[in-house]
């Protein structure tokens, strides 16, 4: 008890372990992660009762084949985020990406696992690029990949100009459209991102690396003197974020069979309005994978639902926007609400024991 | 209450990985009464017709698409229309796989990509739906039928006989047209340039330009247009969008009456143009027309009526009857030119 209270007003909203003062079930039951998935499951079972051809065997296999490329993307960035900067410019790797696969093969005569692999690592100096100025430079990540946005759809429309590359092996294209099993809704392109996701998981909940991650979230300062390498960190995940993009946009071009430069325009708001849906916290030092990978399938689901009752593209935008502006107010609204609650029992030696753990 | 903490963590994590397994025993279970067929709109006698244009909250599309459910009232089926609200093949993809999912009769697109969104066209046509392109063909494997508004020779001929009309036969021109990728307009141009080349040796075509069927970016490319070449005598834009763009910069510039614009526009967005003298003439078909074929040529395919063979014929509503000509197409008729005289008989 005599250690210094800082003084934290935002205790509630900073706060990224659960308060072990409270019972294991609820740390673990009642948190945003929980919630977004309680939402999508609900969703999910009301599109299947009450949306017409929800419940068809092309619903979930479709569903996969499009989320695909936002559920590879969301991994790295909710990373990113979660240091409290954004990459903007990962849809513009997936489309340089895209470009370059298709130039590589067709142009170059490369095989496309070699070209994959050109790609994946041009997407992971396009990272490296971005990581080096927000990080070395400190520029604000903002600023730098709004500016990479627009210079790395640059490129791949430059390099492609006005044509499309269309001439893929069948091997290929049917690859990335095929399913796992028979029968099942399981495109293949779930294998990867499994193992990505096991990757990522181990990465940002189980090591020392990710909670070094969610230090400079709350406090890069304080992060830097307890040891953690800040600008290595960041210059990582923008790396992992290209790399990723770049995968993508592997994925895009073999399941349009079209390398395009304006392929996945727009994908980046998409991966980032999933990611923030999953409670991830835009002021970073919060957020976990498993309510991101809800947040994107809760997308994936309302839009292939809201399609199937023939709703216009524009009132799925709505909907998902309101959605995104709903949950980054019920983080503010809830925080303020437990922060009443707090208070409120406050009076007694309940306060001390509570902020006692605070500062465990 | 460290191994606490990683367990609740490792247990949520599992739990979202079980969430996919879990809902592939309901999709399997769900498949199965689905083949008993409750909700398709190809359950009945009924005929479901879907529309879906390049983009949504475009007026061409705006237009076809009302010709579209006209035909398909007249004939008593289901019209719906959906679409992307960017022009790209990747956003257009979504929907038609939601037209396989619902297994309507048929599918009328426009296409933004001949060779990306095929393999979608395929899977909706093995799950029973017909595919009729109009506007924007794709490969002619991917679909039934092809509605074409117009063959590409005569809308080239009629553009270019219509500014060298405008401009004295001789002068530098340019072209402002929809996206670089855009199927019809790059046809349109290389056969332009021939008809140029071929027939009017004395004018030159100086440059190129892309608005992305975009106002703002077509105004824009407008100006730098004028700019880039002060000696500019006239200026074709062979989409809708584009001259009106291009009308709208230019009524309210020193231009005015100076350089020649023309095009393909329709009467609506064209009408203060044409009647304040920054426009003399431009062409089009009727794209209500298009679609209205289009509702029709779907029904008759899923009617089986017709399967899309050379010499095929069929009616058309108000619009008589159509034979199918080579490659599974379909043409409407020739370019229309409207000019100040005929443009106040049409509301489109």
């Amino acid at each position: 008890m005599s250690a210094p209270t800082v003084s934290r007003p935002d205790a509630g909203l900073a706060r990224v372990y659960p308060a072990h003062a409270r019972p294991l079930w609820r740390r673990v039951l009642l948190t945003r992660e929980v919630a977004m998935i309680a939402l999508l499951v609900v969703v999910y079972e009301y599109s299947m009762n009450n949306v017409g051809n929800f419940d068809g065997p092309l619903t979930l296999y479709y569903l996969f084949l499009d989320t695909a490329p936002i559920l590879l993307i969301a991994l790295p960035m909710t990373l990113v985020i979660i240091t409290g900067e954004i990459d903007l410019s990962v849809a513009s790797v997936v489309g340089l990406s895209s470009v370059l696969v298709g130039v590589l093969h067709q142009d170059a005569g490369l095989s496309i696992p070699v070209a994959g692999a050109i790609a994946i690592l041009v997407g992971a100096v396009c990272g490296a690029f971005n990581g080096f100025l927000v990080a070395y430079v400190g520029l604000p990540s903002l600023a730098v990949t709004i500016g990479t946005l627009a210079l790395y759809r640059g490129i791949a429309v430059g390099i492609l100009g006005t044509t499309a590359k269309t001439d893929f092996p069948e091997k290929w294209t049917d690859l990335a459209k095929k399913r796992i099993w028979e029968d099942h809704p399981y495109p293949t392109i779930l294998i990867p991102f499994l193992v990505l996701l096991v990757a990522f998981a181990l990465l940002l909940h189980f090591s020392p690396f990710g909670r070094g991650v969610f230090e400079i979230g709350l406090n890069d300062e304080a992060a830097h003197f307890t040891g953690v390498n800040v600008e290595l960190t960041k210059l990582w995940l923008f790396v992992l974020a290209g790399a990723v993009s770049a995968f993508a946009g592997i994925y895009y071009t073999l399941r349009f069979g079209s390398a395009r430069g304006d392929n996945a325009t727009g994908l980046e708001l998409q991966v980032i309005a999933a990611v923030l849906l999953g409670g991830v916290s835009i002021f970073g030092g919060r957020g976990a994978l498993h309510g991101v990978i809800a947040g994107v399938l809760l997308i994936g689901v309302l839009a292939s639902a809201m399609r199937l009752e023939n709703q216009t593209v524009n009132l799925i935008n709505i909907v998902i926007g309101v959605l995104l502006v709903l949950s980054v107010i019920s983080t503010s609204f809830l925080s303020w609400a437990s922060g009443l609650a707090t208070r409120g029992r406050g009076l007694g030696p309940l306060r001390r024991r509570s902020s006692a753990a605070d500062h465990k | 209450m460290k191994f606490n903490r990683r367990l609740s963590a490792f247990a949520a994590v599992t739990l979202v990985a079980s969430l996919g397994l879990t809902a592939c025993g309901s999709d399997s279970d769900g498949g199965g009464s689905d083949a008993g067929g409750d909700t398709g709109g190809s359950g009945g006698g009924d005929i479901s017709v879907t529309f879906l244009p390049k983009n949504l909250g475009n007026p061409y599309f705006d237009t076809s698409d009302a010709g579209g459910k006209k035909a398909v009232e007249e004939f008593g089926g289901t019209f719906e229309e959906v679409g992307p609200d960017t022009a790209t093949p990747d956003a257009q993809v979504p929907f038609i796989n939601t037209a396989a999912q619902q297994g309507v009769s048929a599918l009328v697109v426009s296409a933004n990509d001949p060779e990306a969104i095929c393999d979608a066209l395929d899977e909706a046509r093995s799950a029973g739906t017909k595919i009729v392109t109009f506007d924007s063909d794709t490969n002619p494997e991917c679909r039934d039928l092809y509605i074409n508004q117009a063959t590409a020779d005569g809308i080239a001929k009629a553009q270019i006989d219509l500014i060298a009309d405008q401009i004295g036969d001789a002068g530098e021109i340019a072209i402002l047209s929809a996206s670089a990728n855009a199927t019809n307009q790059n046809a349109w141009i290389d056969l332009m340039e021939k008809e140029l080349s071929a027939n009017h040796p004395d004018i030159q075509l100086v440059d190129t330009v892309y608005g992305d069927d975009d106002d703002q970016t077509s105004f824009d490319k407008t100006a730098a247009l004028l700019q880039a070449h002060p000696n500019l005598k006239g200026i074709i834009s062979p989409t809708t969008v584009g001259i009106a763009a291009a009308a709208r910069y230019l009524s309210a510039s020193k231009y005015k009456g100076k350089v020649a614009l023309t095009g393909l526009g329709t009467p609506n967005q064209m009408r203060e143009y044409v009647k304040d003298g920054t426009v003399t003439a431009f062409a089009l078909w009727n794209p209500g027309d298009l679609g209205y074929l289009a509702a029709y040529a779907a029904k008759a395919l899923a009617d089986g009526d017709i399967t899309g063979a050379e010499g095929d014929s069929f009616e058309a509503g108000d619009l008589g009857t159509f034979e199918v000509d080579a490659d599974a197409t379909v043409l409407l008729g020739d370019p229309f030119v409207f000019d100040k005289s005929n443009i106040d008989d049409f509301d489109f």
